[in-house]
């Protein structure tokens, strides 16, 4: 792997961390409005799938999509600005926390309500598929969202049509408190997928490397006309679910266990190894994006509400 | 075999053929319109549940006049990601009743994505939704229109003539929100084995050519001085039905026909009331929480004063559709119902 990408994924990765890191502290001190659902411990998912995609390629989204924005080149200006509710956001202080996206960076505005985006990644993979479009899809979701009939309904409908879409699934192994393998009646969440006539893959979801790797396969596959595929990226969250859970349903062994994978410290092992990045320039990495971090909140504390009148607007085209 | 080029003539037609005739100019016109739905174009299958997509596949193909699996969350999904990325589906679930399946996908995505992305996105998708009670029982016959009047960000089309079928449904194909197009089964006109029992059909000259009917422009059925009676897809023929056995009485109905639910025509409405002074409501929906009910408030806000007498709703009552006919036509507001509120008002 070049040492480009590597660099370049690991500041993504380390992007991603910072920026929710910051977030978090702005909402302990009541500086930002509503809930957050932090992406802490699954940056290498985000980063090792939207690397290998362009602004036309899309993804779609889930509540927790912090990373996948931010993975896929959504600006941390308007990042910020949209967590902050202003009208400089990316959403235009009409979307929040759970909504982030950006279409001209081919980042669906998030959906909320889990197992929705599924049918509408199908349907957009069709769409590129009737336009002779050359791109990919590729939509996000977890463990839990499985269980929803919308993603019944959605699979099945990719696969009949063998569309070019890849559904990342980003195991985490809990839907809020509940643990997945008591949910399912099958011994792994990919045999799931034989039901459907879908390939599944399974990647270790803290290496960016292969996840990364593993994406650059699946649209190579894609590229030649196969499609849809399904990857598991078993991953962890190193938080709890949302603002106020204290993870009092997980196991402390369990988290040290997962810690001790951190996808950004994995890949500073290598690139030190590798004698890509020492120590001090690894530092540096990090005061320049938290530098950037800063100019984001100045930004997003110095941009205007989002205005009445165009609530009105905004409901129909 | 388009009959498109025939600029100036028009056809007789009923409105199951007035919308595929739509359907397939649009789909000559614009590519990027497609049909999305459940046995609408298999061959010698039904083209649709009353047969308004019979045929096209043969001209379009099975790609774009696409059958799906029994999916209704899936058709809706798929269409909102195909709109949202350059396409113009037509979605069709085979009654409307099935729309309850798809209301994650039309209620929290659909009316939604725009709003939420802060105007940066656009839905252009039509959901056309077959509805009204025709002996199939308590899930196969709703009236849905009002559950949907509830959501900003949907449009709701309601035509009952042949004509505006084809005007409103070219234009609810070219609208960038996405609109609900509810079609009555008694007013369809659907023949051969899927003709329905007691139907209405009301056959009418269609234009050939290109044309659209603005959203939010009612239209006056019939003129009259004395009540307003407002009715929407099969209740306008009940409303004129009414106003027939009404004129023998010597009174003088106005029966106005909304055509879009969402937007509204307020403004003509308003100007057939402070005429009349009386307005009676008549709808298949049920009654509480139901359009009647809103528009009642809505005139009361606005135009009280010239009210003669309190607004008057003639709806189906608040119980699930009867299968047994003879309860199915006490559940449907008959003309006979109409006439008796009306008396009461002079």
């Amino acid at each position: 792997m070049n040492k480009k990408l590597l660099l370049s994924m690991h500041r993504k990765m380390l992007t991603i961390r910072l920026f929710e890191e910051k977030l978090n502290s702005l909402f302990l001190q009541g500086q930002i409005p509503g809930t957050l659902h932090l992406y802490n411990g699954q940056e290498a998912c985000a980063v090792g799938v939207c690397e290998n995609l362009s602004d036309k390629d899309w993804i779609l989204s889930t509540h927790r999509p912090h990373g996948h924005a931010i993975a896929k080149g959504v600006s941390l200006q308007s990042m910020m600005a949209e967590l902050f509710a202003k009208e400089t956001g990316c959403c235009g202080g009409f979307g929040g926390s759970m909504h982030v996206g950006d279409i001209n960076k081919g980042s669906v505005p998030a959906i909320a309500i889990v197992g929705g985006n599924i049918p509408i990644a199908t349907g957009v993979a069709l769409s590129f598929k009737m336009q002779k479009r050359k791109n990919v899809v590729c939509c996000f979701l977890g463990d839990g969202a499985i269980n929803e009939g919308a993603f019944h309904e959605g699979v099945n409908m990719a696969s009949i049509w063998g569309l070019p879409l890849i559904f990342v699934c980003e195991n985490n192994l809990y839907g809020a408190s509940t643990r997945i393998e008591n949910m399912i009646g099958v011994e792994k969440l990919t045999d799931r997928l034989k039901g459907y006539g879908v390939k599944s893959f399974s990647v270790d979801g803290m290496d960016v490397t292969k996840v990364y790797t593993m994406i650059n396969n699946l649209i190579k596959k894609i590229k030649s006309g196969q499609g849809p595929f399904f990857l598991e990226c078993k991953t962890y969250r190193f938080v709890g679910h949302s603002r106020s859970d204290t993870n009092k349903y997980r196991q402390k062994s369990e988290e040290i266990f997962w810690k001790k994978k951190d996808p950004i410290i994995r890949i500073e092992k290598k690139l030190v190894k590798e004698k890509i990045l020492d120590t001090l320039s690894i530092d540096k990495i990090y005061e320049e994006i938290k530098h950037e971090l800063n100019q984001a909140v100045k930004f997003a504390k110095s941009s205007p509400h989002p205005k009445i009148l165009n609530m009105k607007k905004y409901v129909y085209a | 075999m388009s009959m498109r080029n025939n600029k100036n003539s028009t056809q007789k037609m009923t409105i199951a053929e007035s919308l595929r005739l739509t359907i397939q100019q649009e789909m000559e016109r614009d590519k990027k319109v497609f049909c999305i739905g459940e046995d609408i174009g298999i061959k010698g299958g039904f083209g649709g549940a009353f047969t308004v997509t019979l045929g096209l596949s043969e001209q379009f193909g099975h790609e774009r006049i696409l059958d799906t699996p029994i999916s209704e969350t899936g058709i809706a999904g798929v269409a909102i990601g195909a709109a949202l990325s350059g396409m113009r589906p037509i979605a069709d679930v085979q009654y409307s009743d099935f729309l309850f399946c798809a209301m994650d996908q039309l209620v929290n995505q659909a009316a939604k994505l725009r709003f939420m992305s802060g105007g940066k996105l656009k839905v252009p998708m039509v959901m056309r939704a077959p509805g009204g009670a025709t002996t199939r029982g308590s899930q196969h016959s709703q009236s849905l229109e009002s559950y949907f009047l509830h959501v900003p960000g949907l449009k709701v089309v309601c035509p009952s003539t042949a004509y505006d079928a084809k005007g409103l449904l070219t234009s609810a194909i070219r609208d960038d929100s996405p609109v609900l197009f509810f079609e009555h089964k008694l007013l369809y006109g659907s023949k051969g084995n899927r003709a329905e029992k007691g139907s209405i059909s009301p056959v009418g000259e269609v234009p050939l050519y290109d044309y659209t009917i603005p959203f939010g422009k009612a239209k006056i059925r019939k003129k009259g001085k004395d009540v307003t009676i407002l009715g929407k897809l099969r209740s306008v023929y009940t409303a004129l039905e009414a106003s027939k056995t009404l004129d023998q009485h010597k009174i003088s109905c106005e029966v106005i026909d909304p055509r879009t639910i969402v937007p509204f025509d307020s403004k003509l409405l308003f100007n057939s009331v402070k005429k009349t002074g009386r307005l009676v409501i008549v709808d298949e929906c049920t009654k509480t929480g139901g359009w009647a009910g809103e528009i009642s408030a809505l005139v009361q806000e606005n135009i009280f004063k010239y009210l003669k007498k309190p607004v008057v709703r003639v709806t189906a009552p608040d119980t699930p559709v009867p299968f047994a006919p003879k309860l199915e036509n006490f559940f449907i507001p008959q003309a006979k119902d109409v006439v008796k509120e009306v008396l009461k008002l002079f």
